[in-house]
């Protein structure tokens, strides 16, 4: 038997637990930016704004309702979630987690009957120990665990938690689930089985297996058979590591001047080198891509690679790498909306093997990085940098809504008041 | 006579990588080995001793002079553990009216009150129509000398 919990409303809930005046009043977050609503919470959703909507046609709709707009605060987010799955770690031997509010716990070997019980428990101290609040599906399958959650979240009885763990409850259950709801199931996946007849869940669950495989092929399937509650999708509890490591963003404003371009583009080689470190690799090709806006008339992207011979995870190197590859990409008289860094080719730091032909003092890069992380990891980001990443950052993106980085920073933490 | 004692527990390693600090640093000479090298049992680390429930642990800081007589100061650091059940006597964080609030709470007669160490602050009933909820129990203050 599997759960998965879900958080509600996950970025709307962080920005809750430290300021309890978001308590059920509409709170929406925005993207990188402030451009667009990413998520909201459950009283604004009543109020009709809808994700992905530009955050500036729905100003008027803000001020008469008083709704709370955030900027999206990542780092916070990471840390609530990094807590929400510890947490949830306690409840089950083995633990995946799917996204940054998501995680399927394996629940085998629990009584049928006490798996309501138990996803209770779960619930209540997750939003103890975190504040933040999360419902669970109980089901033989992940489909089925899918599907569950989906009712805990939207069945008034369901208090949060849901099971179909008990097969008679299922049929009821998926009868009135339409295929595009299905975890799995595509839009245009969705559309052919739609034609072919199969309107919901119980219809795909019941179709023949040869039939369904030649409508949308074994994925769709697979999908079929866990539905009827053959686990065909196990539980990975640790990720393949990451084939690529990308950095981008979005600018505040857009960029013309070509030292702002490298001064961005340095910064992101900068990140990226760290995440490298961070996950022991090196990489073996670097990428730098540009982009002016979509929406413009004219509009401008372009990407250059180039090789990093020996593979490396040195900074200097790779923003020297970085800065190379601007160069016959960046064309003058453009506004540019976008630029970031890309690593792939990335292979573990230990089973690097030496270059015959490449004079290289490894081992003193080596030093000089575990030097400046610590130093950035004991004085904060950025302490020790490289000049080419520059210092004021003017193109730097939007975040006027942006709450503390509670949880993170000594001067940011949330204040209690005595008295 | 009395005298201020102080005891070496041990010594705490030096990781970058972990907010650690050393409790105190030998005067030893660079290059040569401690001759209590050898005798060392475990490292200390803080931590762990202040911090039970790393998921659900939190620091605030407090503002204000009213939990003085709890030890707590203005602009201390607070060392919050939300996986513990308040009960009777703890120093808790609680929201009231959408504010984060240091308090300690009560139980009298069958009722809850959350009350200020300081004096002009009368208690208040905790109702269950009020806007207010525990957010955590404070476990350690730490407080600069």
């Amino acid at each position: 038997m599997l759960a998965l919990a879900d958080c509600n409303s996950f970025y709307a809930s962080c920005e809750r637990v430290f300021d309890p005046r978001l308590r059920d009043r509409p709170v929406v977050v925005l993207s990188n930016n402030d451009g667009c609503v990413v998520t909201w919470s459950a009283e604004a959703k009543a109020l009709g704004i809808a994700v992905g909507v530009p955050f500036f046609q729905i100003r008027d709709l803000v001020k008469r309702h008083g709704v709370i707009v955030r900027s999206s605060n990542y780092t916070l987010y990471g840390d609530l979630s990094a807590r929400v799955m510890a947490v949830l770690g306690r409840f089950t031997p083995h633990l995946e987690v799917y996204s940054i509010d998501e995680a399927f716990l394996d629940l085998s070997g629990m009584q049928t009957d006490r798996l309501v019980d138990y996803g209770r428990t779960i619930r209540h101290t997750v939003l103890r120990w975190t504040g933040i609040p999360v419902s669970i599906g109980i089901g033989p399958t992940k489909t089925l665990a899918k599907v569950a959650n989906h009712l805990a979240k939207n069945a008034p009885a369901a208090e949060g938690v849901w099971s179909l763990a008990d097969p008679r409850d299922q049929t009821a259950m998926l009868s009135r689930l339409d295929v595009q709801d299905i975890w799995g199931i595509g839009a245009r996946l969705a559309v052919r089985l739609e034609r072919a007849g199969i309107m919901t869940a119980l219809d795909l669950r019941d179709a023949s297996p040869s039939h369904v495989r030649r409508l949308v092929g074994v994925v769709g399937q697979r999908t079929a058979l866990e539905l009827g509650g053959l686990p065909c999708i196990g539980l990975e509890e640790a990720p393949p590591p990451a084939k690529s490591i990308v950095r981008s963003r979005s600018f505040g404003r857009p960029v013309e001047r070509r030292e702002e371009l490298e001064e961005a583009v340095a910064t992101h080689a900068t990140r990226a080198a760290e995440k490298l470190r961070l996950h022991r690799r090196v990489a073996g090709m670097l990428s730098v891509f540009v982009a002016t806006s979509r929406f413009k008339e004219a509009p401008y992207a372009n990407l250059a690679t180039v090789p990093l011979d020996p593979p490396t995870d040195d900074t200097a190197r790779l923003i020297h790498a970085a800065l190379a590859a601007l160069r016959p990409i960046f064309r003058p008289g453009f506004k540019y909306q976008k630029a970031g860094v890309m690593l792939v080719g990335l292979e573990p730091r230990a089973g690097l093997t030496e270059s015959l032909f490449v004079q290289y003092d490894r081992d003193r890069s080596e030093r000089l990085m575990a030097a400046v992380d610590s130093v950035n990891r004991r004085l904060g980001p950025d302490t020790l940098r490289y000049a080419a990443a520059g210092f004021a950052h003017p193109w730097h993106m939007r975040r006027e809504h942006a709450s503390p980085h509670y949880t993170t920073r000594w001067d940011e933490l949330p204040t209690a008041r005595s008295g | 006579m009395a005298q201020n004692q102080v005891e070496i527990l041990g010594r705490v390693p030096f990781d970058p990588s972990r907010p650690t600090l050393p409790l105190f640093i030998e005067g030893v000479a660079a290059g040569f080995p401690s001759p209590a090298d050898d005798y060392i049992d475990r490292n200390l680390d803080l931590h762990e001793h202040l911090i039970e429930h790393p998921a659900a642990t939190f620091f605030v800081r407090a503002s204000g002079n009213s939990m003085v007589r709890a030890g707590i100061h203005d602009g201390d650091l607070l060392i919050v553990d939300r996986a513990l059940e308040p009960r009777d006597g703890h120093v808790v964080i609680a929201a009231v009216h959408g504010e984060l609030t240091v308090k300690r709470l009560r139980r009298s007669h069958g009722r809850l009150y959350l009350i200020s160490d300081g004096n002009g602050f009368p208690p208040l009933a905790i109702t269950e129509d009020m806007d207010l909820h525990v957010w955590g129990v404070c476990r350690y203050v730490i407080h600069g000398l």
